[in-house]
């Protein structure tokens, strides 16, 4: 309790420091403290769960989390109404892959923390650990209707290129979900680049990996007293793969051919892995294979250009046909800064095949359940945690625009610095400098 | 025979209609060659004038073996949304429209044409179309996929001022982006050097037709460009070698001493060309390529493209263009046009942008969604362009996004005047204004058919047309061009090949 406290002081300092230096805008601190009661309004209410599509729909929020939702819902006394007639509320849109909040300016070394260098650590690198609360590119995405995401690591030179969380986008204090939500690793042509120059090898270092890790956990006494062989990786990585062995944490493996699609789940077969499949390009090939395993994929629907020889069965059509296989699938951005682009890639998908429920899904319910987080994500269902979206229409199109944002039933602000260059060059006033027009 | 004569005629008189553009310039070989046409309709052969029943020739010049060839027969495309992309900044639409296409040309535009004899009929009820969109700025061929170093062939990086090198050299017309632009409606498109280097080399602008060579993509006629780089990319490529430029500063001291050389190069041939005209004799000058690539800049006939994203560089390049008196055409990506999109508009320099793109480094930091919608509505030349194999498929859902974010600032902007973000506007930046860009009679038949508003996530490319050649069919397997490179690549399953088309 002591330690949220201090943290929520430092964050107030920290807010009014960047404030002043005019560099950020986390959440007002005033916001924190009292969320109140909200109705939304005849709004066409998505909800994904077994209510399904309701029309002229109601949304109460009350503590941060949705109390009611139905046509007729009793709106309580003194609570903040939202008329959204003729507006669509989904849930807040999850990007299952992202790099949120440990990237500033990618090409920035001082600011990109998504990769560790080295061999030194590799399983238990956290992205996490490097997470920045007070990042520009979270009110940038979140003011878009993405509310929650994936932070995973990059490989780098270790076929393991880590461990990330599961984020909502927030600000500090409150920014973390679930960490680690996973294990990442690579098999794929940068995979095998990394393990020496083919993809066979890459798949041994995982093997030989799982196989130190699994003996560690049985030897751990023996190895403390240096009387164990030598393993491939570090103590700290051997322990942060033991709830992998476990089965109680997933690995995501990023792989692209087809055949190597089909290694991860022989590899995942062979030590009772939960296996989750990132990247995927060939996925449709192996569809049945996939869903078979019952292994989610996450995936870039817009992914489509042969730009490596482990991608020429790239296709616009592949979230749709693993769908239609019975493939659980998210959707990912695979990035940072346009993480918010991801509903463009879910109407894609719907263009090329998706059923339009299913695309909504990728974004909400899928990850919810994918990364363990349907109780209190996911859908909106009484109970569940606030974090929805108002839009102006479709939320697929690309005309839409999220006019409300709530992440735990308290309302985004709509400022970010974006809008602030906005606002500052809308009127160009010849040579004066900004200084001397009026804001 | 007689009919046939006047149907015969007719064509002629259409394709005469279809302006003088066509006079000094024959129909693309490319075009007609990769599209045979499409149907077996019964148009009119080109009936010889010499074959007739009285002999007005002694007989033994007339031929036993007439031709049977057939020119593409015209077609209509009716009851469609048009957007012509003409009628000026606030554009075009036309509800319930027809254009014709005869000769490779766009014929007719309006509500109630007929269709010719032998005409190709496409009912294009519920259909939006445009003009063929027109990326400024691509890289495909020169950064082909797969993206392996041996097809990388886009940046000379061995010296900061490559005028010399051409990017036509470097296209492999088996790229399987093309293709895939294709079927994103892109019918023409610059391909340029990259911006590793201050002056890159030439561009070339192609027609996007499946070819063997890049001589039969190339645009007829269409002048060449000049690819500058402003910023971090000469910097950190040269300077991380330890030589110049590694500053911003070095970059521009680089610009001017490359036009310092070219002015002295064009007095060496002015003296010898006078001398020569007064009768002395005289040596004549060692020929520099790069040289005269940055002569053709400073007389007018290349046109400058200008890698620049912030604001206080593009100033400086626009006063280093006064310095050497010439002219830059277009500034690329341009991030932070909107600042000074009143000095753009007096200067009447383009701003080729992206919707969305930010952060990826230090000057590209300060992007934001309103970019091109701010361009545009200071009156600079806004145009939507996509630097990535990705992104020129879907060069439509890009420019809707940054009509939308205009749309909130209560710009009002519509689907017309957008839609020359993607046509009108590259065209007369790639100096071919005259030829393509927009749907009017005499202009290129290179046009788009779309399912819908071209300006929905859900709208694909059904039909798209170059020099009035049906290139790709979304509804037709066997009109989905493949690159020699697809052939034997993994098989679509039939059905959705027939539905989705393709990748």
């Amino acid at each position: 309790m002591s330690a949220r406290r201090r943290l929520c002081g430092i964050s107030r300092i920290g807010a009014m420091a960047l404030a002043l230096a005019g560099l950020g805008r986390p959440l007002p601190a005033r916001a924190e403290a009292g969320a109140g009661t909200v109705a939304i309004t005849g709004a066409r209410v998505v909800t994904l769960g077994a209510a399904g599509t309701i029309e002229n729909g109601t949304v109460v929020i009350e503590d941060g989390r949705i109390r009611a939702v139905g046509r007729d819902v009793a709106i309580p006394a003194g609570a903040r109404r939202v008329d959204a007639a003729g507006k669509v509320v989904t849930p807040g849109l999850f990007d299952s892959l992202s790099h949120l909040g440990v990237v500033e300016v990618s090409a920035v070394d001082e600011t990109n923390d998504v990769a560790v260098k080295g061999r030194e650590l590799s399983v238990a690198f956290d992205v996490a650990d490097a997470l920045n609360p007070r990042s520009q590119l979270l009110p940038v995405t979140r003011v878009e209707g993405v509310t929650g995401a994936v932070v995973a690591p990059v490989p780098s030179d270790s076929v393991f290129s880590g461990r990330g969380a599961a984020i909502r986008l927030t600000g500090p204090g409150d920014l973390v979900v679930r960490d680690p939500v996973a294990v990442f690793a690579s098999l794929d042509e940068a995979g095998a680049k990394i393990a020496g120059g083919s993809r066979a090898a890459d798949l041994e270092r995982l093997r030989e990996a799982l196989a130190d890790a699994r003996d560690y956990a049985r030897h751990r006494a023996e190895f403390e007293r240096n009387d164990r062989r030598r393993y491939s990786l570090s103590r700290l990585d051997l322990e942060a793969l033991q709830p992998v062995l476990r089965g109680e944490l997933p690995l995501v493996v990023t792989a692209q051919r087809a055949s190597d699609l089909e290694a991860a789940l022989r590899l995942a077969r062979d030590f009772h892995l939960e296996l989750i499949l990132a990247g995927a390009a060939e996925g449709w090939m192996v569809a049945g294979e996939i869903a078979a395993a019952r292994v989610p994929v996450l995936l870039d629907p817009m992914a489509n250009l042969p730009s490596a020889f482990e991608r020429l069965g790239a296709t616009l059509e592949n979230a749709a046909r693993l769908a239609r296989a019975g493939v659980r699938i998210a959707f990912m951005s695979g990035e940072a800064h346009n993480s918010r682009n991801l509903r463009q890639g879910a109407g894609n998908a719907v263009a090329y095949g998706l059923p339009w429920e299913e695309a909504v899904k990728a974004m909400t319910l899928s990850p919810a359940r994918i990364w363990g987080l349907e109780r209190n994500q996911g859908t909106l269902e009484p109970g569940k945690e606030a974090d929805l979206v108002v839009w102006d229409g479709d939320p697929l199109e690309l005309q839409t625009a999220a006019l409300h944002v709530f992440l735990r039933g308290r309302e985004v602000p709509p400022t970010t610095r974006q809008t602030e260059l906005r606002d500052r060059y809308k009127t160009l006033a010849g040579d004066l400098p900004p200084a001397y027009r009026k804001p | 025979m007689n009919e046939r004569f006047r149907s015969a005629l007719l064509l002629l008189a259409l394709a005469a209609g279809g302006g003088c553009a066509s006079a000094g310039t024959p129909p693309p070989a490319t075009a007609t060659a990769s599209a045979p046409p499409p149907v077996a309709a019964p148009a009119a052969p080109a009936a010889s004038p010499a074959a007739a029943h009285e002999p007005t020739a002694p007989p033994w010049t007339e031929s036993a073996f007439p031709s049977t060839y057939r020119p593409i027969p015209p077609t209509l495309i009716r009851n469609a949304v048009v957007l012509t992309a003409a009628g000026g900044r606030g554009g075009e639409r036309i509800d319930g429209g027809s254009v014709l296409l005869a000769d490779g040309k766009v014929a007719a535009v309006g509500r109630d044409l007929q269709a010719p004899p032998g005409a190709v009929v496409v009912d294009a009820a519920g259909r939006w179309v445009t003009p063929g969109i027109i990326d400024i700025h691509s890289h495909l061929g020169v950064y082909a996929s797969p993206e392996v170093a041996a097809n990388a062939d886009g940046n000379e990086i061995t010296s900061p001022v490559t005028a010399e090198v051409w990017a036509e050299h470097s296209v492999w017309p088996q790229d399987p982006q093309f293709p895939l632009a294709l079927a994103g409606g892109v019918t023409a498109m610059q391909i340029l050097p990259g911006s590793a280097n201050l002056i890159g080399g030439r561009s070339v602008t192609v027609k996007n037709v499946p070819a063997t060579t890049v001589q039969a993509m190339k645009f007829p006629g269409a002048p060449y460009g000049l690819k500058m780089a402003c910023g971090e990319n000469p910097k950190r490529v040269y300077g991380g070698k330890g030589r110049a430029p590694s500053t911003r500063m070095g970059n521009v001291a680089g610009y001017r001493e490359a036009w310092i050389k070219a002015e002295n190069y064009r007095h060496k041939w002015d003296r010898y060309f006078a001398k020569k005209k007064r009768g002395e004799d005289a040596e004549v000058p060692e020929r520099d390529l790069a040289m005269d690539t940055l002569i053709g800049v400073l007389d007018g006939d290349i046109l400058v493209h200008n890698h620049c994203y912030r604001a206080d560089e593009m100033a400086v390049m626009i006063d280093v263009a006064h310095e050497f008196g010439y002219k830059i055409t277009a500034f690329h990506h341009a991030v932070e046009s909107y600042k000074i999109a009143d000095l753009l508009a007096k200067n009447d320099i383009c701003s080729a942008m992206w919707a969305d793109w930010w952060g990826f480094k230090m000057e590209a930091l300060d992007g934001i969604r309103e970019n091109i919608a701010l361009v545009d509505h200071a009156g600079a030349c806004a145009i939507v362009h996509s630097d990535s194999a990705l992104g020129i498929q879907h060069l439509n859902q890009e420019a809707a996004k940054a009509m939308a974010a205009g749309n909130r600032m209560g710009f009002g902007i519509t689907p017309e005047r957008a839609i020359r973000w993607l046509t009108a506007n590259p065209a007369k930046a790639l100096g071919i204004a005259g030829r393509t860009g927009t749907l009017e009679p005499g202009k290129m038949a290179d046009v788009v058919i779309w399912s819908g508003d071209p300006f929905s996530v859900y709208t694909r490319a059904e039909k798209v047309y170059v020099d009035g050649a049906l290139l790709y069919d979304r509804g037709d397997p066997a009109r989905q061009p493949r690159t020699d490179f697809e052939l034997g690549g993994p098989a679509l399953p039939a059905a959705a090949a027939t539905a989705g088309g393709g990748r």
